[in-house]
């Protein structure tokens, strides 16, 4: 690649966002912005063969919003007739490339939109992906991912979804919405619903983007950086997850040894602050539980009674059967097979639980801890109706297998 | 400035009955029109659907559209900025049988 592609892609990855949201200012208009801002981007390969400049970000801008000028006034009644709602910028701003990278996560992030449109809106005009790349990220067909793009920005124009920044009695919930995709986008990533790897780096790679920028954006955000902290925490563990014959390790079997230490550090300094909001949140929660498998020394010295505890808050602030089930193993662990077992008993009831893999898995691995392998042979059997991983269908496969 | 329609889409049951419900609900109403009488600009309670008469092809035929539990009962027609600005409004809504559905109003020119 040579040195003018590679400031490109390099500039495609860390300023896409930037460049596109500072060109819907001037074009009002998402599809006509995006248009220019990869043109922009194409013209970027020829003209910085003799340098790149100083300010990529800048010259992209400039290159996109005047193509978008120019498109305007050619074809002025041609336009759409329905602008974005852009409200005008603060008074007394420096910058003539205003940094409107929230507001274009706020409208891609609206609540009015279906979660699955604003994951996709996500990715396409935040993350710079293309509506290929974004179809095959959630296996569905490019037409049907184009269609769900057009009908998004279609209704984001007609119903006026706004693009700025809410006000501050509006901010909490419209964080959490915002959140809340790039959890989506993080999990999907970490382990694939289904296929052949457990993991899908791509995702976990434009979560964990997303979350820095609005770390940035919003450093103030004790939510924010619980999510943060979340991500870097879970995916620290990353090289160990699966061994070298491509088979599911669990925490127990994992080498720390390998674990991202720098991430570990990152993460921990960011849940400490996220603690510190009272009440804690989900995401800060959740990380913290994450932070004390993170530092402990082993897989014996895991602090189970601590990481109940956490589970204990975590069911305060966000009640939910998947962390009751998440407890029951903890509680099981702190406490013996047998305990853990009657912990997961009550949630055979939970209908949200009754297509959820990770119960059965649970309740086969108390059982075969506890001797009773005819009872943990049916768990195995129904874990596997119900997972679609490869790699977490050849760890139960093996776990059936080995049993007495 | 653009206009949304505010759709009511309740249990008829629920206004039938009478009762302390609706007699609250029909209270928060009134509450609601004055508090949001600037943005309102229009708005009305239809009666139940048994009293609808549906024209399809032509062809007339007695009751709603469509048979369901949550039908249409009423709406408020207001003005707002943005949607953000209509949800907040919507929010405010009274139906205690069911639930609203806001919509943007066409403009042709």
């Amino acid at each position: 690649m040579s040195a003018a592609a590679a400031a490109v892609a390099d500039a495609h990855r860390r300023e896409w966002a930037r460049v596109l949201a500072a060109t819907v200012r001037v074009t009002r208009d998402l599809d006509l912005a995006e248009e220019c801002v990869q043109d922009a981007y194409a013209r970027a390969l020829t003209a910085w063969q003799d340098g790149v400049p100083a300010n990529p970000a800048a010259w992209l801008t400039t290159t996109a919003r005047r193509r978008a000028l120019d498109e305007l006034r050619r074809s002025a009644t041609l336009r759409s007739k329905l602008p974005l709602l852009v409200e005008p910028a603060p008074a007394g701003e420096p910058s003539p490339f205003p940094d409107d990278r929230l507001r274009l996560v706020f409208t891609c992030c609206h609540p009015a939109l279906a979660m699955e449109a604003q994951v996709a809106l996500t990715l396409r005009l935040l993350c710079g992906l293309t509506t290929a790349d974004v179809a095959r990220a959630f296996l569905v067909p490019e037409t049907t991912m184009a269609a769900r793009l057009t009908r998004a920005k279609k209704k984001i124009a007609a119903a006026r979804i706004p693009y700025r920044v809410p006000p501050p009695s509006e901010l909490p919930h419209r964080v959490h919405a915002v959140l809340a995709v790039v959890h989506v986008l993080f999990t999907t990533g970490h382990t694939a619903a289904t296929g052949p790897s457990l993991r899908r780096p791509d995702l976990v790679e434009r979560a964990l983007d997303l979350a820095r920028m609005l770390r940035l954006l919003l450093p103030a955000d004790a939510d924010v950086a619980g999510l943060l902290a979340l991500i870097l925490l879970t995916d620290a563990r990353r090289e160990t997850r699966v061994g070298p014959d491509g088979r599911l390790l669990l925490l127990e079997e994992q080498d720390r040894a390998r674990w991202d230490r720098s991430a570990i550090t990152e993460g921990v300094a960011l849940v400490r602050e996220a603690l510190r909001h009272r009440p804690p949140g989900r995401f800060a929660l959740q990380a913290a539980i994450a932070a004390v498998h993170a530092e402990a020394p082993s897989w014996r010295e895991t602090d189970w009674r601590e990481i109940v505890a956490l589970y204990d808050l975590l069911r305060d602030r966000w009640p939910s059967p998947v962390v009751e089930l998440n407890r029951a193993v903890a509680v099981g662990l702190a406490e013996g097979p047998a305990v853990g077992l009657a912990a997961l008993e009550p949630l055979g009831r939970e209908p949200q639980l009754a297509r959820y893999g990770y119960l059965a898995a649970a309740r086969a691995d108390f059982l075969r801890r506890l001797g009773r392998a005819e009872e943990a042979r049916l768990a195995y059997q129904e874990a596997l109706v119900l997972t679609d991983n490869d790699v977490e269908r050849r760890f139960l496969a093996e776990r059936l297998a080995g049993l007495a | 400035m653009a206009q949304y329609l505010v759709l009511l889409y309740e249990d008829e049951a629920g206004w039938q009955a009478g009762g302390p419900a609706a007699e609250a609900g029909l209270k928060a109403h009134k509450e609601f029109a004055q508090k949001h009488g600037d943005v309102l600009r229009g708005g009305n309670a239809l009666q139940p659907t048994s009293t609808a008469t549906t024209i399809r092809d032509g062809v007339v035929t007695d009751g709603p559209f469509a048979e369901t539990k949550e039908a249409l009962g009423g709406f408020y027609l207001i003005e707002a900025d943005d949607l953000d600005q209509a949800l907040a409004v919507a929010k405010d809504v009274p139906a205690p049988f069911g639930g609203v559905e806001v919509r943007p109003i066409m403009t042709f020119d």
